[in-house]
């Protein structure tokens, strides 16, 4: 196998900090399309936060929406141009807190687009502040002192909640930590895309990424972070799958 | 064929023959028959109805149809407009069409359901963020009402810019004879701009994100062009026995029928008044009152409003301090009636 940049990503240098998860997830999403989708109309919908030029780097159509607006915006562009492949790509402040009531009734309503929810545990974008997913005891810009259930709440399990909902139809939490997950995190974008194109309902993949940057460590100490502190709190699998009767 | 019809229907249905493909909205009176309507026929005739679960949702869906090229309306009143304005600013930076109705109630805050004008600096100054302008028009009848929003849609399309249909409650209230024009066909606009997927051809992107500064200036000055465009090209007026007037009343929308029917009880009087009505708020028709105010004969204006002188503002930038204003309004859901528009012109002229 000869490895080489995807057809369908630009030659555009990313933007992203060394060593952020972006670029791999960008990289997956990529392959996956160049495999199964080669010649199908595909949508993406961009986000606000770090992923908010993520339309430079794909050669194909893009919806930029508003913070937080993606899953409606999605709505919007799907119900229109239903056979298109359509995705969004959402960080954890974006879906999980100005959008989550988006993303729930978008999920609610069976739309048959993919939501590809990148949960690093900070807002990145404004300099590392508190997200909703932010676990127990995270220090942050503005949880100075750790998030402290008590005084900032829980984090939010995004996934979980959107399990029971009949709209959807598939929900997995992934990793791009190592190898294994990273294989794991394509493996499960393939079949949200097949199942969105089986017209099945929505389907969400959260995968839990790294932020060197707001999370002071090294990209290694980073993807050891994730391994050794984060799924403690977000569990890996899939979740959801109707097709398959998961 | 003459037809009796509500305005919020008749408004819907005028959608409809415009070729209006998807419809948006969250339900809030006075306008919510206007999303029933849409629910009964937009999915019969193959068309996308979503009732969103809020009016930001409705927005944000209306931005992303927008963007692959569809014709999209939603609605709403005051408050969920106000909810509304930051997908407008983003419609209108990323230079999609998309109509909008504001069947305006009450404000501020909750206010109440009745019939106003309260919306009309937020829908003609922004509301939203940014440099930015949206078409407002303003119909004064059910049939105006129709007639306006299938010319939204047309204009909408032509310059890529939001357009707002303002009326009050009672406007999409009350009912009416109103005539469709068989033979009315919309306007197919091409859209070499709009996303679709297709991947044999450059990538489309719609978006509102301008990074570097001298290039967002690049993008607000070129707004700036197609609105000066707008407004040389798009201002819409009605002139009422102005010709000859001493004294001008201007109003809009529904409080400016009564103000018509005052002129007309005032000149069965013998007093010279005429009305001029802004069809469009936004290009506001400032070079039609600049020219009343040059004119000798004519000694001042009355502004009638259902608020307390939004518009106002606006009659006093365009006449330039030439002759004097005065105002006359009522607000809170009130509707200022013949008798005492007639009163307030007579106390004028004492």
């Amino acid at each position: 196998m000869k490895f080489k940049r995807p057809d369908c990503l630009t030659k555009e240098s990313m933007h992203y900090c060394p060593g952020c998860g972006h670029g791999i997830i960008h990289r997956l999403i990529a392959e996956v399309i160049d495999e199964d989708y080669k010649e199908s109309k595909i949508i993406g919908v961009a986000p606000v936060g770090c992923a908010v030029f993520i339309y430079d780097y794909f050669n194909f159509d893009f919806v930029a929406a508003a913070h937080g607006r993606a899953t409606a915006a999605a709505t919007g562009v799907k119900r229109s141009i239903p056979d298109a492949l359509v995705f969004s790509y959402q960080g954890d402040g974006d879906i999980a807190a100005i959008g989550t009531s988006e993303v729930i009734h978008a999920a609610t309503r069976g739309e048959n687009f993919t939501a590809i929810f990148v949960n690093n545990g900070v807002y990145a974008m404004t300099g590392g502040q508190m997200a909703p997913t932010t676990i127990p005891g995270q220090v942050t810009v503005s949880s100075p002192y750790g998030r402290d259930p008590k005084v900032q709440g829980y984090h939010i399990k995004l996934c979980e909640m959107l399990v029971p909902l009949d709209g959807v139809a598939f929900v997995a939490r992934t990793s791009i930590h190592n190898l294994k997950n990273i294989e794991l995190t394509k493996k499960a974008i393939k079949r949200a895309f097949e199942v969105q194109m089986n017209n099945e309902g929505f389907s969400i993949i959260e995968v839990l990424s790294n932020c060197p940057t707001n999370w002071g460590l090294s990209p290694c100490e980073s993807m050891k972070r994730i391994e050794n502190e984060v799924l403690k709190y977000y569990s890996l699998g899939i979740f959801k799958d109707k097709g398959r009767g998961i | 064929m003459k037809i009796l019809m509500k305005g919020n229907e008749a408004i819907a249905e005028a959608a409809l023959r415009a070729g209006c493909d998807c419809f948006f909205g969250y339900p809030i009176t006075p306008q919510t028959e206007l999303l029933q309507y849409m629910a009964k026929k937009l999915l019969k005739s193959g068309g996308v109805f979503i009732q969103a679960e809020s009016e930001v949702g409705a927005i944000n869906m209306a931005y992303g149809a927008a963007s692959c090229g569809k014709r999209v309306m939603t609605s709403s009143s005051g408050p969920g407009i106000s909810l509304k304005q930051e997908g407008i600013s983003y419609l209108a930076g990323a230079q999609l069409p998309c109509v909008i109705v504001n069947i305006m109630r009450g404000g501020p805050g909750l206010g109440n359901i009745n019939a106003a004008q309260s919306d009309y600096l937020q829908a003609t100054k922004g509301g939203g963020h940014g440099d930015y302008k949206v078409i407002v028009l303003a119909p004064s009848s059910v049939q105006e009402a129709v007639e306006l929003t299938m010319k939204a849609f047309d204009l909408a399309d032509k310059y890529r810019n939001p357009v707002m249909i303002l009326g009050d409650g009672m406007l999409g209230q009350m009912m009416e004879v109103v005539e469709f024009d068989d033979s009315y066909q919309p306007q197919k606009m091409e859209k070499p701009w709009a996303v679709t997927g297709d991947r044999n051809r450059e990538k489309r992107v719609t978006n509102s994100l301008y990074i570097v500064p001298e290039e967002l200036e690049k993008h607000n000055l070129k707004l700036r062009e197609k609105y000066k465009k707008i407004k040389e090209n798009e201002v819409m007026v009605e002139e009422y026995l102005a010709d000859d007037a001493r004294v001008i009343f201007v109003s809009f929308g529904m409080c400016a029928r009564i103000v018509k029917s005052a002129v007309n009880r005032l000149r069965q009087a013998g007093e010279k008044v005429g009305l001029v009505r802004p069809i469009t708020l936004w290009p506001f028709p400032e070079n039609e009152l600049k020219s009343y105010a040059s004119k000798e004969e004519v000694e001042f204006f009355i502004d009638i409003e259902m608020n307390l002188g939004q518009m106002l503002e606006d009659v006093k930038l365009s006449v330039e301090g030439k002759k004097e204003v005065h105002f006359y309004g009522r607000t809170g859901g009130m509707v200022p009636t013949i008798q005492e528009i007639m009163d307030f012109y007579y106390s004028l002229e004492k």
